[in-house]
């Protein structure tokens, strides 16, 4: 209380000052009036009142000093000094200010997008109490899953719809596309497909018109929709919405009810939803296909431990009365395996976090540390310029400053620069995670994220700042304050040698740059070398020159058992166009991350391999070569021996030595997917399968002639020999014009792979930006110091030379010195870099986080750069006159 | 053992003095002193006035401007109810302290 007043009392200084002068004038007024009293004469009466007063000025700065508290009113005068000291020196100001600006901006920069995937909560109500359920180990492949947050079935949703005792209410939802605008010249558009309960549980409220009620979830036609606030804003251009309001989606007018406030992006942290239709029940739903995420607010006094032991209990019974058939007893009895349980989803569901999540820690590391280097360097500076000042700490401790308040000054100096460091670097980070955040965006995929300063942004940039300055600032605080006055005074601005003491922290200060660095650039080797790795892979097939097409027809109204005859013309129709070289289907397209499989059984050996429907020309459009066998014919269709080319990881895996033309693959049932005995009639080299990290799988490609006529759909995806725009226009074209409601998606494969490493480019680049800011900052740092020492032993070194010591001499002096800092660097360097790799490890790709080459280019590097950054203080020391320096002392 | 200096002895005389006088200005205050000590105490100006004004930063005493019988104006000061208990305390402290001395004074 009594500092709060005093804070207060540094404003009102003047008027405090007016009123305590009056207060002891009025007193020195009473004495005199007592002395009249007394008898004497008014002259007489002053004079004594004076004499017993003392000196006024003196009293009353002794009770001002009272009011305002003496040392919060000198930390002005503190920061006024600081001020005009910076405003002096601007070059080291400058300098100053831009690496820490640069420093905290990167890192929090980095931590600002940590922050938006990672630590917010969806901007829902009380978003502590969502929980979302999923099956504790995923469901280990069955069936199939529609994406990334599909979980749940439709009758696993209806069983937990009944039955949520934990929750208050539950919800359901998926994230799908849908096709916006006439169908000829639609684009895909983000959509949320959600059950009745949705909105209300999350507790949105409309922006305009109503959100979806558990009464829209009547019929299975899109017919009604929410749509988000961009869309509302972009394609509707923000009218208000009355029931005759509409938008055409797939083809079809469908009639708009609401918005939803700007806020809500959906339950995806990355994307966001344009549109949001309710779900349905369709009379025989699906058992085996896993769409929903399943969603539900804790009831209060239910935890979700307690929530997930009570789903648990009840798994038996909901897996059972939801089991699939068409099934063998084993993947049944798997399914019947299964336990839900309970997670926290306030902060929403997001691939990005879970891709990304380790790729910025780890880049939050390697920010932070090049910041640590960033600030040794400063300290470097603030010693230096500390060891300049000598002579005027001395002065000021021999006119009776306290060290105590000395340090101070030089606290307030390192404060005010990590704190405008820490400002610019705040407004630096904006610009830069909108970098970070498009480096990691795709041709396909563009990453919404709300970048904002919320409060835990500004505490980390905040806490980032206290450090620095702490880093860089109490060592030359307490070095610089800690002068002996009279030593100091006495030996000039220079001293005969400095002492030992602060050459040994300048010199620490240099090794740990060099450790620090030795890291980072084993780190950024490490990431690029494994970035190229990616790049110059050979998947096993052609890469350039090969454009993925969609083609989907679902008003076309196509019969199941002519789908087949159909896709086979579509295939013609788009190889006969002009300068297409080739074209194949296949039902799965390769290295796009999908997967698709099939349960077998060869012989006695059981397992699952991946199984692909393709057309002949697949395997020449994507020069993938026949190693023995023969290749699909015409003759290979539904009413013939079904047949089987497979890879050779297949072979491996089932055949072993056997010979494997000719040998039987039983494939296990499935709903749609008849149990069917195919036979192998070729074999091929392996092909990557869904990514280039990983191993090759068994796989085998079933002609697309002999495609079960119960999973027909009315869709095809087909590769074609061909990149070039125009060409991929005329088929665009050539298809449009013969089947108008056709919906055309064409992707440049090769985009398609480098668009997967987005990741590991990200990595590549910005850690071997930041390795190479490490190395160059260490080039400055080592120069800095080496010439500062050169300059302390400018004596040692003219007295050397006067008595005969050659150039070289001085200069292997200077760099044995080097010399030592340099190994001593690497030596913890290496050992911190090993630790560090540890968690990268599962982020390279064929190589080994103790790769011995790498850790050797970053010493040779380090040497490199470090024998650079010593010769040339090290020629100056040997030119140095040995007259000249002798006498200037 | 109590804790005690100078200073603290001038607090105590002035906690008491406005005790004393419920309310008084700096001048009145120095004159109760003198005249109840007999003459035997004074205080400086030079200390009271700083030792004053910490008080009342502290929250022990109060002041405000008034007008005295002489029609000077004059800033009057007056216990809190911290004060009070302050001056309770030192009190007590006090006479701890003239035991102590006592004792020692005593002591053949």
């Amino acid at each position: 209380m009594g500092l709060l007043r005093r804070i207060w009392a540094l404003g009102n200084l003047s008027r405090l000052g007016g009123e305590n002068e009056s207060e002891l004038h009025e007193h020195m007024q009473m004495r005199i009036d007592a002395n009249l009293a007394k008898g004497m004469t008014a002259e007489e009466a002053a004079r004594e009142a004076r004499l017993r007063f003392g000196n006024p000025v003196a009293v009353k700065e002794r009770v001002n000093a009272e009011d305002a508290a003496l040392g919060l009113g000198s930390l002005f005068r503190d920061l006024r000094y600081a001020l005009r000291g910076f405003a002096k020196t601007p070059g080291f100001t400058i300098v100053a200010l831009l690496t820490l600006a640069l420093g905290i901006g990167a890192n929090t920069a980095v931590f600002q997008l940590l922050d938006a995937v990672r630590l917010r909560s969806l901007p829902i109500a009380s978003p502590q109490e969502l929980a979302e359920l999923r099956i504790a180990g995923g469901n280990l492949g069955f069936g199939i899953t529609d994406g990334p947050y599909s979980h749940f079935t439709i009758p696993m949703w209806q069983e937990v719809r009944r039955n949520h005792e934990p929750f208050s209410a539950v919800f359901a939802w998926r994230a799908t596309d849908v096709l916006a605008g006439k169908l000829s010249e639609s684009n895909r558009i983000h959509a949320l497909e959600v059950s009745g309960e949705f909105f209300s549980v999350l507790g949105i409220a409309p922006f305009q018109g109503r959100l979806i009620e558990p009464q829209d979830e009547a019929g299975c036609e899109l017919s009604k929709v929410v749509v988000s606030y961009p869309f509302w804003m972009s394609r509707m251009s923000g009218q208000p919405i009355t029931p005759s309001s509409v938008t055409v989606l797939n083809g079809r007018s469908v009639q708009v009810l609401g918005v939803t406030p700007p806020s809500f992006f959906g339950m995806v942290v990355g994307s966001s939803f344009a549109v949001a239709f309710p779900t349905c029940t369709p009379p025989n739903p699906r058992h085996e296909m896993f769409s929903f995420s399943v969603m539900g607010r804790l009831k209060s006094g239910w935890s979700i431990e307690r929530a997930s032991a009570y789903f648990g209990s009840l798994s038996a019974g909901i897996f059972e009365s939801t089991a699939p058939t068409g099934y063998s007893a084993d993947a049944v009895k798997l399914y019947k395996s299964f336990r839900l349980a309970a997670y926290p989803a306030g902060s929403g569901v997001s691939e990005l976090r879970d891709a990304y999540d380790k790729s910025l820690q780890l880049l939050l590391a390697i920010t932070g540390l090049v910041l640590l280097i960033a600030c040794a360097n400063l300290a470097n500076l603030m010693l230096a310029r500390a060891s300049a000042r000598q002579r005027e700490m001395a002065i000021r401790i021999a006119l009776g400053a306290s060290r105590r308040r000395l340090l101070r000054q030089l606290l307030i100096e390192s404060g005010l620069l990590a704190l405008s460091g820490a400002a610019f670097g705040v407004a630096l980070a904006q610009p830069l995670s909108r970098l970070l955040i498009s480096s990691l965006s795709t041709s396909q995929y563009s990453i919404q994220l709300a970048i904002e300063m919320d409060w835990r942004v500004l505490l980390f940039a905040a806490s980032v700042a206290v450090m620095t300055a702490i880093i860089f600032g109490t060592i030359p605080a307490l070095r610089g304050t800690s002068a002996d006055p009279i030593a100091s005074l006495k030996s000039g601005a220079r001293g005969v040698s400095g002492s030992r003491e602060r050459f040994s922290v300048q010199r620490l200060m240099v090794i740990v740059q060099i450790a620090v660095s030795m890291v980072l650039l084993v780190g950024a080797l490490l990431f690029v070398r494994s970035y190229r790795n990616l790049l110059t892979i050979n998947p096993g097939m052609r890469e350039g020159g090969i454009t993925v097409a969609y083609l989907n027809f679902p008003t076309l109204k196509i019969k199941p058992e002519n789908e087949a005859a159909f896709k086979r013309q579509l295939l013609e129709d788009v190889r006969s166009v002009p300068g297409v070289q080739n074209a194949g289907t296949t039902t799965n397209t390769p290295l796009g991350g999908s997967s698709w499989s099939h349960n077998v059984k060869v012989g006695a050996i059981q397992g699952a391999t991946k199984f692909t429907y393709a057309s002949d020309s697949y395997f020449t459009t994507m020069g993938i070569p026949l190693l023995t066998g023969r290749h699909f014919t015409n003759e290979d269709t539904n009413d013939s021996p079904f047949v089987l080319i497979v890879n050779q990881a297949f072979i491996r895996r089932y055949l072993g030595n056997t010979p494997p033309i000719g040998q039987p693959v039983h494939v296990m049932p499935e709903p749609q997917y008849p149990e069917r005995t195919y036979q192998i009639i070729g074999t091929i080299p392996d092909t990557k399968y869904g990514s280039l990290r990983e191993e090759t799988p068994p796989m085998a490609f079933a002609p697309a002639a002999q495609f079960p006529l119960t999973a027909q759909g009315p869709g095809l995806a087909m590769m074609i020999a061909s990149s070039s725009p125009a060409v991929i226009s005329d088929v665009r074209r050539a298809i449009g014009a013969k089947y108008p409601n056709m919906v055309l998606q064409f992707y440049d494969f090769q985009q398609n792979i480098r668009d997967d490493l987005v990741g590991d480019r990200m990595m590549a680049m910005l850690s071997g930006f930041f390795g190479v800011l490490a190395a160059l900052l260490v080039v400055v740092g080592l120069y800095g110091v080496l010439s500062f020492f050169i300059n302390q032993r400018r004596n040692e070194i003219g007295i050397r030379i006067a008595l005969g010591a050659g150039r070289w001499q001085v200069v292997r002096l200077v760099m044995r010195d080097t010399a030592v800092m340099l190994l001593a660097g690497v030596l913890a360097g290496t050992v911190l870099a090993l630790l560090a790799g540890r968690t990268a490890s599962s982020m390279l790709f064929g190589l080994q986080s103790y790769d011995v080459a790498t850790l050797a280019f970053a010493f040779l590097l380090l040497a490199a750069i470090s024998s650079l950054a010593s010769w040339l203080p090290a020629r100056k020391a040997s030119r140095l006159d040995p007259v000249a320096a002798l006498r200037s002392e | 053992m109590a804790k005690n200096d100078l200073q603290g002895a001038l607090d105590l005389l002035i906690l008491k003095s406005l005790d004393q006088l419920s309310s008084m200005h700096g001048y009145g205050i120095a004159m109760h002193i003198e005249r109840v000590s007999d003459e035997l105490l004074s205080v400086e100006e030079g200390s009271l006035y700083p030792a004053l004004h910490r008080m009342e930063q502290n929250g022990w005493i109060r002041a405000d401007w008034r007008v005295t019988e002489a029609g000077r104006k004059a800033k009057y000061y007056a216990l809190t109810a911290a004060g009070r208990k302050q001056l309770a305390a030192r009190e007590k402290n006090w006479e701890q302290v003239v035991k102590g001395v006592d004792a020692i004074l005593r002591f053949a």
